[in-house]
């Protein structure tokens, strides 16, 4: 007997990865629309707050709540084409490895985070920083913290998208669980914003618990993922 | 079957937290620092305590569900995090009162104990929306169970990043190398602890026999062929 054929996980990965960033592409769902939240979103804290200029942890506070709440906005979407069209059932009776689809997911949506960031820090930095010089660094804590939004994100926007309410239900479990990247990510940033030139304070020991964190909820999702799509 | 044994198990709650409060007000000694208002920790903690435990054992439970597909798992899970969910508010509470009373303050943020258990209390408070927004009962089921794994591993972690952002101003009693108790106090703690625990296992051992009951009752009644008084119940997995 042949056993039966399994498409390799890496080239099911390659596929939904390459199918989400092209429709991405072609209908440009997501993304003008948290990079142009995260803009207004500065505009309006800059008014709120009345300040022209931000330094330490009121800048890393205007930066990380801007693009979480950005980043959610993705988040919501990000399963709504395969529940609407299909796509689950589709994954379903392909001769793949489910956890595929959550690593293609949470690469997608690792993409869309490092783009918006690309093009936001910097409006950020112009509108609110004096320097660029924290910008190198700050690159570290934002890879390190979108890996971790792209993990918990995925792993609660697929749950979120079978419930009556998802647009609401998406945000309101993943925020508290991202608690503990932002407590880290915010920790990292403020003294990299500081107003006398980036500072490295406890850096090293931050990066190591947005680590950490993005280990445990990379596992956790490899693990659970699996029970999601079974139906 | 849920029943069995619940009658001894809850004179047993009893006498233990009757016996525990005795020895909170007539054995345990005045704190030297804080006097009468420190014995609000007897309580503060064990139920601290309690509802972490009862957090993580209903994500054990969760495991067990995924593993078996077991719907049973599924109630444990969901009955023990509802419990724990309920200890959580009187935690807060009771918190509150001790942080006012020591402290001046009816909330402190840069004390991490307390917050971080904020932080898992609303994490798990967003179990039940999360719960009930899913109709089908077996997805239902097991997307909690999801929920209730990635939350357990959630608690730990979050402890850790609170506790590094933060000072350290909360008494941690068990932080020193010898306990840091005087032993009368440490007993009494223990007792307490003892019975905040069986009065947490009562409840989910009720709540459970009460979930089966209905759901016998309702199983009945459609053999029966009579229809339900109302629609059948939402607000809980069934036990069978």
């Amino acid at each position: 007997m042949n056993a039966p054929r399994v498409t390799p996980t890496r080239s099911a990965f390659a596929a939904i990865l390459a199918k989400d960033l092209r429709a991405e592409l072609r209908t440009l769902q997501s993304l003008p629309a948290m990079a142009l939240f995260a803009t207004t979103t500065f505009v309006i804290f800059r008014f709120g707050l009345d300040r022209t200029s931000l330094s330490g942890s009121l800048a890393s506070g205007v930066l990380w709540a801007t693009l979480l709440f950005a980043a959610l906005l993705g988040v919501n979407r990000l399963f709504v084409a395969e529940r609407e069209e299909g796509g689950f059932d589709a994954i379903r009776l392909a001769p793949i490895d489910r956890t595929a689809l959550f690593a293609a997911k949470a690469a997608a949506l690792l993409v869309y985070l490092l783009v918006l960031e690309l093009v936001v820090v910097p409006i950020f930095a112009l509108f609110f920083l004096g320097s660029a010089a924290a910008l190198a660094p700050l690159a570290l804590v934002l890879l390190l913290a979108d890996l971790g939004i792209a993990a918990t994100g995925t792993l609660i926007s697929s749950m979120a998208v079978h419930s009556r309410a998802r647009d609401l239900l998406g945000p309101l479990v993943l925020l508290p669980l991202v608690v503990p990247l932002m407590i880290a990510a915010t920790g990292a940033t403020e003294p990299l914003l500081a107003v006398g030139g980036p500072g490295y304070e406890r850096f090293g020991t931050w990066l190591a618990v947005l680590s950490l964190y993005d280990l445990i909820f990379l596992l956790v999702g490899y693990a659970v993922f699996d029970f999601l799509l079974e139906d | 079957m849920y029943g069995k044994g619940l009658r001894p198990l809850s004179i047993a709650t009893v006498v233990a937290i009757a016996a525990a409060f005795s020895l909170v007000f007539f054995y345990a000694p005045l704190d030297a620092d804080q006097g009468f208002i420190q014995k609000i920790f007897y309580l503060h903690v064990p139920l601290a305590i309690t509802a972490l435990i009862g957090f993580v054992v209903g994500g054990v439970f969760a495991i067990l569900h995924l593993r078996s597909g077991d719907r049973r798992w599924d109630a444990y899970s969901y009955v023990s995090i509802h419990m724990s969910v309920i200890f959580g508010v009187a935690v807060l509470i009771t918190g509150g009162i001790w942080a006012k009373a020591s402290w001046g303050h009816w909330w402190v943020w840069d004390e991490p104990t307390l917050v971080s258990f904020l932080i898992v209390f609303l994490m798990y408070a967003t179990y039940y929306p999360f719960r009930y927004a899913i109709e089908d009962p077996e997805r239902q089921a097991r997307y909690a169970s999801v929920f209730a794994v990635t939350a357990g591993a959630f608690v730990p972690l979050n402890f850790m990043a609170v506790r590094m952002a933060e000072s350290l101003v909360h008494p941690r009693t068990f932080a020193t190398a010898n306990g840091g108790l005087p032993g009368e106090m440490m007993f009494t703690f223990l007792g307490c602890l003892t019975a905040i625990a069986l009065l947490w296992v009562t409840l989910v051992k009720l709540e459970l026999t009460a979930k089966s009951a209905s759901g016998q009752l309702k199983r009945l009644r459609r053999a029966l062929d009579a229809p339900a008084p109302g629609a059948g119940s939402r607000i809980a997995p069934e036990v069978s």
